[in-house]
């Protein structure tokens, strides 16, 4: 079979065409989500055993957390939902620049929520409202209260990883979209990373009324 | 007269980087077969040291500290470095895009990422097994996995990274399987083998992430001590073995579905008649991946979970017996009339129909709730799943060696003595296991270090068994390897299969097929199709 006329580069070898490779890579994409959306499952279903054991001390335990801080990030998350579909939108119609300045710009927003959840967790620490066995703060009532913290670090501490892991991610693509692998007609890469971030995102929209909006 | 082709995937292109860095998926396949092998051995060892030290009551060659880790080493290692990938990634790997039609699977680089990532946790295992050891058996059960020394959190780590080199071969296997089926190959002319490798691909997906999740908390609770498996912290350790028990129940069916699937294709070519019940069994899989979700606290009898949860979970367990029913049933009914050829493969067919209904009906002892009670972590228990996993898994694993052996090097091994071997190999395993029965039932606890005087004969014929399995195993090597260089060209079709990986050569070239295939008839049509043996 002759390959050199009319395959493009970006074309494995063993797809017959554009569109069978762009159909497995998103369904491999969507299969892996599912296994994230598993993955943070389990500590749902933690959180659920903890939360019925132990109704009061939830509520009293999760004003501890600083909401607006929490608010402040919920809007930060979505807005970078926004920028990295324009991101997408802006490489399917083949403009270059604006898609590196969508991506950064979701490189950014992922920043600051880093930054704010940095500044979160060390007021924690300072006050001994850490998990388990180093749990030293004394101010909140109910029974097993090192449980919600276990519980939150566990949580945002995943979830955290998971926006690190996206950031890299999203870093190969601008890389990629400068070395110019991106067009009009290939973009599958750009948009599977969407489609990770989305999910990183809609996990925190989750997390957020569980742990912040108690009661 | 057969021949070799003189340029196919095993020669071309040549080198061992181009082995290393290899996207062909039948290298991976048969880089992921000298693996698993390897850690087969290596469990086999343990295996045989195991027994050595039951021979007789007290010390024989190891103290009880030692023991303790040799068994939890078996168990770790057979199961999450040779059982669970097994059939799939090394079989699975070589034939799946071959009876497909395809020229690889969907995601060959992330292929090849697996093998590296299932050998960094090897390695990872490794480091833990000399850095302490583990002993907790290859449960983790809290709180003992909290409170014992050893490399517990390395052993962990290393499960953790396994799982996701599976999730990444069934994520490959679901999309290849969707998206790269060869033109005319509708759902219901995929053979059966591909049916049975979906069903398990949806469980890796679907379970490991939850086995992931798990061993992260087990390893906070060992490293932070967050407290919510430790009783004394307001925490559950039966937590613990519910998250455990919902990925390893499923677990067993992604060691089980895939030897399912190895039969359903030995037994149509080695009775030459088109397999009886198709869709039932293609279905049943499906049935059998679904229940195993649902069936995890059978696992708890005794845990202390409550008695409704456990009526329910024992109910739910007699429902797997129907679709495992039905394939064992489907099988007997297309040896009926069939013009059977006892080769090898087929051999191993038998063995896997005989042991697995033998440990598939002991399991429902276990299943009933008065009478788990009284056989709950006796040698009944180890007995059960021994049939199950090795006399089902490994016999299937065998057995779909030695069909695919052929096509995946181009070469038979010796006829007779891999009779021999077959031979011994299910002596073997039956001596072992089936006095281990008889143990469990008078009572003799697993995983003990020493026993009564009473259990003295029968542990000794249990070790003279693993010593002619052992002999089987390497008696199976020897002639295995030999036949490599010294085979006999074994032809395109060897058995006479009609799948579409016997249209090739054998082996086949890099991209599988020289023109692309075409389907002129279903997997098993024996009535329609003219075919013949090329042996
Ligand atoms: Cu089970």
């Amino acid at each position: 079979m002759n390959h050199s006329q009319s395959r493009p580069a970006y074309l494995a070898h063993h797809f017959s065409d554009p569109a069978q490779q762009r159909d497995a890579s998103k369904l491999g994409m969507w299969i892996f989500i599912m296994t994230e959306i598993l993955l943070f499952g389990g500590l749902f279903l933690a959180y659920t055993v903890f939360r019925t054991l132990n109704p009061d001390m939830f509520y009293n335990a999760h004003k501890h957390l600083d909401l607006t801080l929490g608010t402040v990030n919920t809007i930060v998350l979505i807005t970078s939902s926004v920028t990295m579909a324009l991101a997408i939108r802006s490489t399917q119609v083949g403009k270059k620049k604006q898609t590196l300045i969508f991506l950064f710009s979701t490189l950014a927003l992922a920043a600051v929520f880093l930054v704010i959840k940095y500044f979160e967790y060390s007021h924690k620490i300072h006050l001994g409202q850490l998990p388990g066995r180093f749990y030293t703060y004394t101010g909140i009532e109910g029974t097993n209260p090192h449980i919600f913290f276990s519980i939150y670090f566990t949580m945002t501490g995943l979830h955290a990883v998971h926006i690190i892991g996206g950031m890299v991610v999203i870093t190969l693509m601008v890389v990629r979209t400068f070395k110019n692998h991106f067009s009009a007609e290939y973009y599958t890469p750009i948009e599977l990373t969407g489609l990770y971030w989305h999910l990183v995102d809609l996990i925190w929209i989750y997390l957020f009324p569980l742990l912040y909006l108690v009661g | 007269m057969n021949t070799i082709p003189e340029i196919n995937y095993l020669n071309h292109p040549k080198g061992i980087k181009s082995w290393l860095l290899t996207l062909d998926h039948k290298r991976i396949g048969v880089l992921y077969l000298v693996s698993i092998l390897t850690a087969f051995l290596l469990g086999g060892i343990f295996a045989v040291m195991i027994r050595l030290e039951l021979l007789t009551p007290g010390r024989d060659i190891m103290g009880p500290q030692t023991y303790n880790q040799i068994f939890t080493l078996h168990g770790a290692i057979m199961i999450f470095l040779f059982i669970i990938p097994g059939i799939p990634v090394a079989l699975g790997n070589v034939v799946l895009p071959l009876m497909l039609g395809a020229k690889d699977v969907a995601f060959p680089r992330l292929n090849l990422a697996s093998w590296y990532i299932y050998i960094v946790g090897a390695l990872v295992a490794l480091y833990a097994i000399f850095s302490g050891s583990v002993d907790t058996g290859w449960t983790f059960y809290t709180p003992y996995s909290t409170e014992t020394g050893g490399a517990v959190v390395a052993m962990t780590l290393a499960v953790f990274i396994l799982g996701f080199s599976s999730i990444f071969t069934g994520v490959n296997f679901v999309v290849t399987i969707h998206k790269l089926r060869a033109p005319g190959m509708t759902w219901f002319k995929m053979p059966l083998f591909i049916w049975s490798i979906y069903a398990t691909a949806i469980i890796q997906i679907m379970a490991t992430p939850v086995l992931g999740i798990t061993l992260i908390l087990l390893a906070l609770e060992r490293i932070v001590g967050i407290g919510i498996f430790d009783p004394a912290m307001g925490g559950d350790p039966v937590l613990f073995q519910h998250f455990f028990w919902f990925y390893s129940h499923p677990a067993v069916y992604i060691m089980i579905l895939p030897a399912m699937g190895v039969i359903s294709e030995l037994i149509p070519v080695f009775s030459h008649k088109k397999i009886f019940g198709y869709r039932a069994i293609a279905y049943s899989s499906f049935g059998i991946a679904f229940i195993s979700f649902l069936v995890w606290g059978h696992h708890m009898f005794i845990s202390g979970q409550s008695q409704l949860a456990s009526m329910i979970f024992s109910f739910l367990t007699f429902l797997v017996a129907i679709p495992s029913g039905v394939k064992v049933f489907n099988w007997t009914a297309t040896l009926y009339k069939g013009s059977i050829w006892l080769q090898t493969p087929m051999l191993y067919a038998f063995s896997f129909l005989f042991l697995f209904t033998i440990g598939g009906l002991t399991g429902l002892f276990l299943g009933t709730l008065a009478t788990d009670v009284h056989l709950t972590d006796t040698y009944f228990v180890v007995a059960h799943f021994h049939y199950v996993m090795m006399g089902g898994t490994v016999m299937a694993f065998l057995g779909g060696l030695h069909y695919w052996w052929p096509k995946m090097f181009g070469r038979m091994y010796s006829i007779k003595w891999s009779r021999i071997g077959t031979a011994l190999i299910f002596l073997g395993f039956n001596v072992t296991f089936l006095t281990q029965f008889v143990l469990g039932t008078k009572g003799m606890p697993r995983r003990y270090y020493t026993y009564l005087d009473q259990y003295r004969p029968l542990n000794f014929y249990s070790s003279v068994g693993s010593w002619i399995l052992a002999l089987g195993f390497i008696i199976t090597a020897i002639y295995l390897i030999h036949s490599l260089r010294k085979g006999k060209p074994a032809g395109n079709n060897p058995w006479g299969g009609l799948t579409l990986e016997w249209t090739t050569t054998s082996p086949p070239p890099t991209e599988n097929f020289q023109t692309p295939p075409v389907l002129t008839h279903g997997p098993y049509d024996y009535d329609t199709a003219d075919v013949k043996p090329t042996i």
